[in-house]
């Protein structure tokens, strides 16, 4: 199963490559990692997509809470949470196809970038869900480069407080 | 005042009551040799190669409970020490080990001598610093020795790039250390404890299994006081040797691939299992899924990870071992309750470790021509009476002498257990000598391990770390002999070693002393002689070639799987009882 881990670290050298070498040393998986420093300068916050069951996923954020960096690990699934991702898009747009690609991005609410003779860039906000559907009906126009910041996440507040 | 890097290295180790330091010296990090040259306070040793010099702050840390320290050169100074961290990781053992780096501006240019320390040693360290400002200096090193010996032990590296050591700045040396990233959970959850203390009440044939973690906090006391008030065996790892008395009615001996057969049932029979700074690994455990099918477990230990990370575990405790004992004990004496059905249950449960301990005690079969390893390892039990402190190398001189030699007392006992590093026992035990030096130490070791680190014969020479060496020497690599024998069709690859080197010559070249014994009348005298003289000496005990450790659980066999020496036969037979 999926899970989104997000851990506020030590804003110090090393410590992304502390937390990589811990999952490839101990065979757990990353599918996204995003990492910038918060309103704090002195800590950062990594957003971890990582899959595994129970058991792994316990093993994970045990290993990670032990390291000396990690200040904090909160595994959001079964929370409510708002995750983004950004993607940019470069799209082949020749011809009609320009009409077709901004028509596109308008229905998504995505944003043109950069545009040249031939292409647009496209930039997109949302879910995984969200950037795929773009990215497969864009597809057909020819999709020359495909960049994505891999998700970002943050709690809900609760509403009745 | 302003002092160069150098000074505030050596008078930060002075704050932190460091006396002894094991060191090699090389290029980068001569400012610190340069110090030490005239310091009173710190005792620098001399090793003959980084690894040992580790090894030696090992033994020292594992003897006294105190932070090892050693120090190394830059580049291959520094990936020598590898070995020695990370055997020393696998174990949980305090050390701070100081590197030398190239100077600042020159780091990531491959500079003679470079080498990024901080890179290799990520995954077999606890943390690790690259010092980049003088300033910086005096809190990184109360930090290391903080982070090394605070929660779960482990060792700390510190590289130290020329120019920090050169470069002056103010030395204050901070009183406490606080990271917010860093805490332990000391106290063991009260909730926890209440339950593992009615499960202990109402189990039927339960067992304690404790490990290395008892000795780590210092509490080999707590431990007896429960199993002596709740009357329940105890059977320790490898790790856990020494934490409760070897020759105490309730011990069922070590468990494990190698652990004596009525531990192994007792673990595997039981209805609760109460771990106790262990860690379930894969040579106590056997194959997991057949692990001890109908027990609950509670598992105290201080790092989380530990726990469920190989076993399911029914109570976790997370906490010091010591302290949560102590809570533990409480609740227990607060339990008044008596139950008949549960009190007849215990009658027949210790009546069915009798009959296994009858049945297939640790044996072997004494032979008047040829010595037997085991000979040997009772003899210095019965001469030393189980107050010298024991290392081991790695292989059968390591299982043996787990077996046979009976830990009374905590810190006695210096092996690998984690790493399996061949070559760490004798270093280790001169770096026991060294915290010790009226202490009688001894290295139990094979020719093969033995020859891993021989160099330091010339250390403990010149130191005067008048280590008693035993060779059980069979002129091959006997575990994996063993396992060619028993599970490679008898194909020995890559295990004879043949007569060299002439130990006893070998020893008298360095100005140590050496022994050799081929009959088993000889063994007593010369261990004899041994303690009494006062030098450095190798005993080379040629043994039976062919003895292997029994009991033993097959790789991947469940541990109620052993194979076990029959007894009452003349010829060797093996069977597999289940």
């Amino acid at each position: 199963m999926t899970h989104i881990l997000s851990l506020l670290v030590e804003n110090k050298f090393g410590v992304l490559s502390r937390v990589a070498g811990l999952f490839s040393g101990r065979g757990f998986n990353i599918e996204a990692l995003s990492v910038a420093p918060t309103q704090d300068p002195s800590i950062s916050q990594m957003t971890i997509v990582t899959t595994g069951d129970d058991r792994v996923i316990e093993q994970i954020t045990k290993q990670l809470n032990k390291m000396i960096d990690i200040i904090k690990v909160s595994d959001f699934s079964g929370q409510d949470y708002v995750l983004r991702e950004v993607a940019l898009i470069k799209v082949s747009a020749k011809g009609a196809d320009r009409e077709e690609a901004l028509r596109i991005a308008t229905i998504f609410r995505a944003k043109v970038v950069d545009s040249s003779p031939t292409t647009y860039t496209i930039e997109v906000t949302g879910d995984d869900r969200k950037i795929e559907a773009i990215v497969n009906l864009l597809r057909p126009l020819g999709i020359k480069e495909l960049v994505r910041s891999g998700p970002i996440a943050i709690l809900r507040e609760d509403k009745n407080k | 005042m302003k002092l160069t890097g150098a000074e505030i290295f050596v008078e930060s180790l002075k704050k932190e009551g460091v006396n002894i330091i094991f060191g090699y010296p090389g290029g980068v990090i001569l400012p610190i040799f340069d110090v030490l040259y005239h310091e009173k306070e710190i005792r620098l040793i001399l090793p003959r190669h980084e690894q040992a010099a580790v090894h030696m702050a090992d033994g020292y840390a594992r003897s006294t409970g105190k932070v090892g320290v050693a120090l190394a050169t830059s580049g291959p100074g520094a990936t020598n020490t590898v070995t020695g961290i990370a055997t020393a990781f696998m174990d949980s053992i305090p050390l701070v080990v100081f590197t030398g780096q190239v100077p600042t501006p020159m780091i990531g240019v491959d500079a003679f001598q470079e080498a990024d320390i901080v890179g290799i040693t990520r995954p077999c360290t606890k943390y690790n610093y690259l010092v980049k400002n003088t300033a910086d200096l005096p809190y990184i090193i109360k930090e290391a020795f903080y982070i090394a010996s605070k929660g779960r032990p482990g060792p700390v590296v510190v590289d130290l790039p020329r120019d920090v050591l050169a470069n002056k700045a103010d030395f204050v040396y901070p009183e406490t250390v606080s990271l917010r990233s860093y805490n332990p959970t000391y106290v063991g959850n009260r909730w926890q404890i209440k339950k593992a203390a009615d499960a202990i009440v109402k189990s039927k044939k339960p067992v304690i299994y404790a490990g290395g973690g008892v000795i780590l906090s210092n509490a080999h006391q707590e431990l007896k006081e429960l199993a002596e008030f709740t009357n329940i065996p105890v059977t320790l790892t490898l790790m856990g040797l020494g934490a409760f008395p070897g020759d105490h009615p309730l011990f069922l001996g070590m468990l494990g691939m190698h652990g004596t057969y009525p531990a192994n049932m007792s673990v595997h029979n039981s209805d609760l299992i109460i771990a106790i700074g262990a860690r379930f690994d894969d040579r106590v455990t056997g194959r997991v899924k057949d692990f001890a099918p109908s027990a609950k477990i509670i598992h105290i230990d201080i790092d989380p990870t530990s726990i469920r990370k190989s076993v399911h575990v029914d109570i976790p405790i997370v906490g010091d071992v010591r302290l949560v004992l102590i809570d533990l004990l409480k609740e227990l004496r607060n339990i008044q309750e008596k139950n008949e059905v549960i009190e007849e249950a215990r009658k027949q449960w210790f009546k069915q470790i009798k009959e296994w301990q009858k049945e297939h005690p640790l044996w072997y079969e004494y032979d008047e021509e040829v010595i037997k390893p085991q000979f040997v390892i009772e003899k210095i039990y019965e001469l030393t009476k189980g107050d010298a402190i024991i290392a081991t190398e790695v292989g059968q001189n390591q299982m043996w002498t787990a077996q046979f030699y009976k830990f009374i007392k905590p810190r006695t006992w210096l092996t690998s257990g984690g790493l399996g590093t061949m070559g760490y026992g004798f270093p280790a035990a001169l770096g026991a000598q060294a915290a010790f030096p009226n202490k009688l130490v001894f290295d139990i070791a094979g020719d093969g391990s033995i020859q891993m680190n021989i160099q330091e014969l010339a250390t403990a020479v010149i130191e005067r770390l008048n280590v008693k060496v035993a060779i059980l020497n069979n002129s091959c690599l006997g575990m994996v002999r063993q396992w060619q024998e028993l599970f490679y069709g008898e194909r020995y690859s890559g295990v004879d070693l043949g007569d060299v080197p002439d130990f006893v010559k070998l020893a008298e070249a360095y100005g140590a002393v050496g022994f050799r014994a081929t009959r088993p009348s000889e063994v007593e005298p010369i261990l004899k002689e041994a303690i009494k003289i006062d030098k450095p000496v190798f005993m080379d005990f040629r043994i039976d070639k062919m003895e292997k450790v029994f009991p033993m659980v097959p790789a991947g066999a469940a541990i109620n799987e052993m194979i076990l020496l029959e007894k009452k036969k003349k010829t060797e037979k093996m069977k597999i009882v289940k």
